[in-house]
């Protein structure tokens, strides 16, 4: 559902269109249990350690009147864990809600229909809060842009930040993470793919050799 | 999928992604900003050729807030009257540059034969007294909600079957979506082919209720009688249909605590259902037109929103 999921194509064409791309034996290169992990459940635990801490650091500035806004289908529950360590290291509950982007992505009539993730709105809506956008990686930039859009109708928040757990760079658009959980360099021809328990029965970062990573969500 | 013309079009998996789809569109039914983006630049033109007051406006409804431009033709009023052909109308409409069109007409079968003549996508939105296949989905949809899954399920269906596009629809998607069905109805509003389709039958409303005859009951959908389609002598009174057929209030007594009762509307009360029925508890009649928009923006988007097939995520 994220950035990664975008990868500048080569030609114009050969990144929108699914049947020009990988032949079967790259799909099985593609799969991450053939690939080392690049980071590992303990590293992720102690990203998102990091993480809180530098949320609360931020949002003790506005008495703490934030709310966590997760990007499905990873961001969610990455979004619940940083409000469980939040409540955990500084004793504030901040409201945890989704927001689904689906509908307001520009790749939605090249790449077709898919399920759409839910919507819900953290207890006592987002205008005039701090909203932190939680997503699992950052790339492109468009799933961010996506969810800027989706949350102006919402609301009008007072400021809306952004935290990643993995920031990969090729970015397409002017947009930046406010936290960071990690910055993955990578070429254009690979893709990163976050495994979470909640989601995949495994916390691990995978970075994955091929081109197929257009068909990669996460 | 690019059009939907019957509830047959739908297997069990394409089915239930609109059921899913239709859950999270009816979350922004409730938000104050109604509006979302995915249909874009998109043109719908809804071509009614037969009143009605529901489905043109939740149809009219979901494409707006899908952000698609919608355009209502009826034949009253339009070119149809002139004496213009289907196929004249049809491709006249379609040769603007349309991306859908929502199509309801009074002659079964229109439907399907309009939509051989035009390359975009078309909906049935009531074709006769063959098809409503949005009307099955809703039902569906507002079943589901109620009863979580339909698996297994009975519902048990009510009335004019004969003149009911809603029960054909509603019988095959039901099926597909793993319910069992049976209609209830007096021999004479019974079609001629009932015993091809995947269903039991009965003439006896009671024993199917109290659960004697097929099985504990889980949903009852009462069908309104059509009085505009008969031409009379299907039954002797409305007084001596509504004591044989009319969901009476001792017909809900024999109903089990969890069976909710669905009319598809509009209703004649007193005739086949009763006030109690119709306002009770167990009624769904107000969530069955809620869940039309949310349904009609879910079919609008899948067949209209991407160019591709489905991508997985």
């Amino acid at each position: 559902m994220t950035g990664s999921a975008r990868v500048p194509a080569a030609a114009p064409n050969s990144g929108a269109n699914p049947k020009s791309g990988p032949t079967s034996d790259q799909r099985l290169d593609a799969s991450p249990i053939l690939t080392a992990a690049v980071l590992s459940a303990s590293d992720v635990a102690r990203i998102l350690d990091r993480m809180s801490h530098q949320i609360i650091e931020q949002i003790a500035k506005v008495e703490f009147n934030a709310v966590l806004l997760g990007i499905p289908t990873r961001g969610v529950p990455l979004a619940h864990r940083l409000a469980e360590r939040i409540r955990r290291f500084a004793d504030v509950s901040l409201p945890v809600g989704s927001l689904d982007i689906t509908l307001y992505r520009d790749d939605l009539r090249i790449r077709g229909v898919r399920p759409l993730g839910e919507t819900s709105e953290p207890d006592g809506g987002v205008t005039g809060r701090t909203v932190i956008l939680v997503d699992d990686v950052l790339c492109s930039g468009r799933s961010t842009r996506a969810a800027l859009d989706a949350l102006t109708e919402l609301g009008r928040p007072r400021v809306v930040q952004l935290a990643a757990l993995v920031d990969r760079g090729h970015r397409q658009l002017p947009i930046r993470a406010d936290y960071v959980g990690k910055n993955l360099p990578t070429s254009a021809a690979q893709s990163v793919r976050v495994s979470l328990d909640e989601v995949d029965g495994l916390d691990a970062v995978y970075v994955i050799d091929s081109d197929t990573s257009h068909e990669d969500a996460s | 999928m690019k059009s939907l013309l019957s509830a047959a079009d739908l297997d069990r998996d394409e089915a239930t992604a609109i059921l899913d789809t239709a859950v999270r569109m009816h979350a922004i039914q409730t938000r104050e900003v109604k509006k979302l983006p995915p249909l874009r630049g998109r043109t719908i033109v809804n071509l009614f050729f037969e009143d009605s007051t529901r489905t043109r406006s939740s149809f009219e409804i979901a494409g707006k807030w899908l952000s698609a431009d919608v355009i209502n033709v009826s034949a009253k009023g339009s070119s149809v009257s002139k004496g213009e052909s289907l196929r004249d109308t049809v491709l006249t409409v379609a040769a603007m540059g349309v991306d859908a069109l929502v199509v309801r007409h009074h002659a079964s079968g229109a439907v399907q034969r309009l939509a051989s003549w035009v390359d975009c996508a078309v909906v049935n939105a009531g074709d006769g007294t063959h098809e409503h296949p949005t009307q099955a989905l809703l039902d569906a949809y507002t079943l589901r909600n109620r009863l979580g899954s339909l698996d297994d399920r009975h519902v048990v269906i009510v009335g004019d079957i004969t003149h009911s596009r809603v029960a054909r629809s509603n019988v095959l998607l039901l099926r597909t979506l793993g319910a069992r069905v049976t209609l209830v109805a007096p021999p004479t509003l019974m079609p001629s082919g009932v015993s091809t389709w995947p269903c039991t039958t009965s003439w006896d409303l009671d024993e199917t209720l109290s659960g004697k005859a097929f099985g504990d009951v889980d949903a009852v959908m009462m069908l309104r009688v059509q009085r505009e389609r008969m031409s009379g002598g299907y039954f002797p009174s409305e007084r001596e249909y509504a004591i044989g057929y009319g969901l009476s209030p001792a017909r809900l007594d024999l109903l089990p605590d969890h069976a909710p009762v669905l009319h598809p509307g509009p209703m004649n009360r007193g005739l086949e259902i009763s006030s109690l029925a119709a306002d009770g508890p167990r009624s769904l009649v107000l969530d069955q037109v809620q869940a039309g928009v949310a349904v009609r923006m879910a079919v609008l988007f899948r067949l209209l929103a991407g160019s591709g097939e489905e991508v997985s995520v």
